[in-house]
């Protein structure tokens, strides 16, 4: 395998060729921030907020897409950056109604946590507040369309991983939303396994246990995020 | 079927059309369709039965003539005589026309065109040359007309890289809007080391004002097969894709057709023209969304997914359809191929400006005296575009701004009239060459409301994949909505030109990036229209409703 | 939530028929899926539930692909049709001469929303970006005639006497068709 030499925040780092730049980034202990990224499922490029300046690049590049190759030089955090990840965040929360108090995800939920880390304290826009359905109809999961922020994680992991692809996504734009099967109650899916890795990966609150017992989730999330790193491996080697 | 065989059928079909004394021809595109062209055709074809003529006149529906406000039109030509055309025909008027021509009297002199009309004498016509002069059912017309020569010299006399550096010489750029020099992109997809390669003609045309591709798909559909079959060799593909809009269904049954009669006669098939070059060419048909213009979205479409970009790189070039290095170029640019290879690079390159070489086609529309379809060389300045060809604006109105580009274009102002049409000078006034629409306003239009209007079209047709584009745009339409209902707040502004950059760098495609360019054009141009509504709530044009309601939100 | 059946009792439909032909003719390749979703259309009307569950088996697609799909293309409608369509053009040059309010005008003489149906579901009003027909601006398509040059009184006038009779499919000489 060979390696590349590419500099990143004006420091040299090292990466294997054919690596994204998301990843090289974080084996060196840069964290540049993503929403819809997983190592593991293939990337997306739809969160926006990994986007980095690449010199010679006219405008910024997904760092999840990117690959790491000889010579670049990258820049993860610049002011320009910043702002732009602010106002994404900002219009993911005006988006849909993302009220924490009352989420089952409030304190272990990727976005809020995504919003502090990024400052966001208030929201510029006006937020939208359309109320959207809420399936229950599954024995153990729940579906929250106000809480989902539309990274297919569960897409992606329901597809590839479970092999079973129950999710996918309907309609577009702004009216965009996850759909089970040929829109069927999730319950009454015939398709869904129940295996809940979709509910594992989810960011924020839009899929959730029914009756969350902490513990237990958090032991599953575990043994499905070690899955998802040994495929992330295969990936590479196989590419 | 063999070159010479094809020599053969071409002076065939010309001595046929000269030894005719009379054609007739009604413009069946679809606007004189819908101004009745069908019912003018049957009381032609009935009367041209009943008045038994010993040589009667050749009677042909052709595609677009051009000028589509005038429509129906019918064109009477005459051996040794200048054409005749009579705009908004009527069966009566087709009827005193057969009764004239069976007499050998003068044709009525109402409802004529005049001789020099100057919507028709100004335009330069390569791409548009047969439309409107030949039957796009029929083949043989199109081969009469010199179709499928370029095809059969490119085969038999050219390498494929001799077709590529023919095509680069002559400075062809895409049509389809960004105006990317076609030989390069032909060389990039030759180069890539795999088997299999495609060829994608994206008549996927979703800019609202602009019908060039609709009109050139239905009036000449020999020239975009030729075009790609000719790409086809050059880049060494045997399949090609012609992905039509979903709006367009005349477009793709005589697509159909043609792809049919092409592949009848050796033409399309596993032997082309008798050479051992073997290529197909398959027709898509899109289904309504503007997205699917985008050459990723595209890809993504024609392989039966939901019509969603991807980000680049990985090019097309290097890995399109099932991963296979794919060409993908506007119907319009291949239309252009024949022409180019017929003319000889040099020959074509010596039309337009030197960075921008050959003609465009544009739909023109909106406030004009004349509108329709025009053909003029790159570079021709937009004042004469608006007051030659276009006849300037109705009742002595002002000319106030241009709009091209669609919704990833923008508006240019009065002041900027003699701007050169090419590219590089678009561009640098801030909107883009796009496809093709350009559509004429007056002092009765709003730049707001023109800027909110085009924000709603990218908001209603954006995938949704990523972020920006998808909420950013919903933001923006609802800045510019408050403005124009007059309850805009201080700061919406500088919200607006900070949102307008964010989307412009962030989004993942060309839908995102360029949705907030008609916001930023009129910026530039027209600020203090915007800072009338903002601050004195109220609307120079009259054309806002400015009553403090918002407009509901789409569900 | 829609009620679903998981068998296929379209099966016995002729309509079916051209369906199941056209997935034959592409060997039941799921990227003809979009040219398969025309054809069920064109048959059908619309598609159904049933149509799409019986389509994502054929072609071997899962079925919240194909609803994926059916919902992002605006061509597809999921709804069976009303008895009259009428779609105003709203393309830019048909939005500048007035489109916007030959809509109003017929939202609110007919009581119906734009992209829904009225008059008790006799009428869908829809509108359209742009049918190509700009020289006729404003351009209104009532049940697939299309009318140039409209004003907001006549087209009020000619949907309401679409309306009246029952069905009015060879109007005043005029062809032409869109799709929208």
């Amino acid at each position: 395998m060979s390696v590349v030499t590419l500099t990143m925040n004006g420091r040299l780092i090292s990466a294997r060729q054919g690596e994204s730049l998301l990843q090289a980034a974080r084996e060196h202990g840069i964290e540049i921030p993503t929403l819809c990224h997983l190592d593991g499922l293939e990337p997306l490029g739809g969160c926006r907020l990994c986007l980095v300046e690449v010199r010679g690049s006219p405008r910024p590049l997904p760092a999840c897409l990117t690959q790491a190759s000889e010579g670049l030089v990258v820049e993860t955090d610049t002011a320009a950056l910043v702002e732009y990840r602010r106002m994404i965040v900002e219009l993911l929360l005006a988006e849909r109604a993302h009220t924490c108090s009352v989420c089952v995800r409030n304190g272990r939920c990727e976005l809020q946590a995504m919003a502090a880390r990024l400052g966001v304290d208030h929201v510029r826009f006006e937020y939208r507040y359309r109320l959207l359905p809420l399936d229950a109809s599954h024995e153990r999961f729940t579906l929250d369309h106000n809480r989902c922020i539309l990274c297919r994680r569960c897409v992606r992991v329901c597809d590839a991983v479970e092999g079973a692809h129950t999710w996918d996504v309907c309609f577009r734009g702004i009216n965009g939303r996850v759909v089970s099967d040929l829109d069927r109650p999730w319950g009454e899916s015939t398709s869904c396994t129940g295996c809940g890795k979709c509910v594992h990966l989810c960011p924020t609150g839009a899929l959730s246990r029914t009756v969350d017992v902490g513990d237990e989730a958090a032991r599953e999330r575990a043994s499905l995020l070690r899955i998802l790193e040994r495929r992330a491996g295969i990936r590479e080697e196989g590419a | 079927m063999t070159g010479t065989e094809l020599a053969v059928l071409a002076e065939a079909e010309d001595r046929r059309r000269r030894g005719g004394e009379q054609r007739l021809l009604v413009c069946c595109g679809s606007p004189c369709m819908a101004a009745g062209a069908e019912s003018v055709l049957s009381a032609l074809r009935g009367r041209l039965a009943a008045s038994g003529m010993a040589t009667e006149p050749d009677l042909v529906g052709t595609g677009c003539r051009g000028p589509c406000s005038r429509g129906p039109l019918l064109t009477v030509q005459r051996r040794d005589e200048t054409d005749a055309i009579f705009e908004h025909a009527t069966p009566e008027l087709a009827v005193a026309v057969v009764d004239a021509l069976s007499r050998g009297a003068d044709l009525p002199g109402e409802g004529r065109l005049p001789e020099r009309f100057p919507f028709l004498t100004c335009q330069t016509r390569i791409v548009l040359a047969n439309c409107g002069l030949i039957d796009p059912d029929e083949m043989g017309q199109y081969i009469g007309a010199g179709g499928y020569n370029a095809l059969a010299r490119v085969l038999h006399d050219m390498s494929p890289e001799e077709v590529c550096a023919a095509v680069s010489a002559s400075g062809l750029r895409g049509r389809g809007g960004a105006g990317y020099p076609t030989g390069l992109k032909w060389q990039l997809v030759r180069k890539e080391r795999r088997d299999r390669r495609f060829v994608i003609a994206n008549g996927d045309e979703g800019d609202p004002g602009a019908y060039m591709d609709r009109a050139l798909m239905e009036a000449d559909p020999h020239r975009i097969l030729e075009g790609m079959a000719i790409a086809g060799y050059a880049v060494g593909a045997e399949e090609g894709y012609l992905y039509v809009r979903g709006e367009y269904p005349l477009a793709a049954r005589r697509l159909g057709k043609a792809i049919a009669a092409a592949e009848r006669t050796g033409i399309l098939g596993s032997r082309v023209l008798d050479s051992r070059f073997r290529f197909r060419i398959f027709l898509r048909m899109g289904a309504g969304a503007f997205v699917c213009g985008e050459e990723t979205a595209l890809l993504a479409s024609v392989m039966g997914h939901r019509g969603e970009p991807h980000s680049r790189p990985p090019y097309p070039s290097r890995q399109g359809l099932w991963g296979c290095p794919t060409l993908i170029n506007n119907v319009e640019t291949f239309a252009n191929i024949p022409a180019v290879i017929s003319m000889g690079a040099e020959a074509f390159a010596a039309v337009g400006t030197a960075a921008s070489s050959g003609t465009k086609v544009f739909a023109l529309c909106g406030e004009l005296v004349n509108t329709g379809l025009i053909e003029v060389p790159l570079g021709t300045p937009l004042r004469r575009i608006v007051y030659d060809i276009g006849g300037g604006l109705p009742d002595g109105r002002e000319f106030k701004a241009a709009q091209t580009g669609g919704p990833s274009g923008g508006c240019i102002p009065a002041a900027q009239l003699d701007v050169p049409m090419d590219y590089e000078a678009l561009q640098a006034l801030g909107s883009i060459m796009g496809s093709g629409g350009l559509i004429v306003m007056g002092e009765g239009s709003c730049m707001v409301d023109i800027a909110r209007y085009f924000m709603g079209f990218c908001m209603e047709e954006s995938c949704g994949k990523c972020v920006p584009c998808r909420a950013g745009t919903f933001e923006l339409f609802r800045m510019l909505d408050r403005m124009a209902n007059g309850i805009a707040r201080p700061g919406d502004m500088e919200d607006l030109e900070r949102l307008c950059r964010m989307v412009r760098e962030t989004s993942l495609c060309g839908l995102g990036m360029s949705a907030p360019n008609p916001v930023l054009s009129t910026l530039r141009w027209f600020r203090d229209e915007y800072e009338t509504h903002l601050r004195e709530r109220r609307c120079p044009a009259g054309r806002c409703a400015m009553n403090g309601e918002a407009v509901p939100c789409p569900s | 939530m829609q009620e679903h059946r998981e068998t296929a009792p379209l099966t016995g439909d002729p309509k079916m028929l051209l369906v199941d032909r056209a997935m034959q003719r592409v060997q039941c390749r799921p990227d003809a899926l979009i040219e398969v979703l025309h054809t069920a259309q064109e048959a059908f009307g619309y598609l159904s539930r049933e149509l799409l569950a019986h389509v994502a088996a054929v072609l071997g697609i899962p079925e919240s692909g194909v609803y994926g799909v059916a919902t992002f293309y605006h061509f597809f409608t999921l709804q069976p049709p009303s008895e009259h369509s009428c779609v105003v053009c709203i393309g830019t040059v048909c939005h500048v001469k007035g489109g916007g309010e030959l809509k109003d005008a017929l939202e609110k003489r007919f009581g119906v929303r734009e992209g829904d149906t009225g008059c008790d579901g006799r009428l869908y009003l829809g509108t359209a970006r742009c049918l190509g027909m700009c020289s006729l601006a404003p351009v209104m398509v009532l049940d697939d005639l299309v009318y140039g040059r409209e004003s907001p009184a006549g087209s009020v006038e000619k949907v309401g006497r679409a309306l009246e009779v029952r069905s009015d499919r060879n109007g005043a000489g005029r062809t032409g068709r869109s799709g929208g």
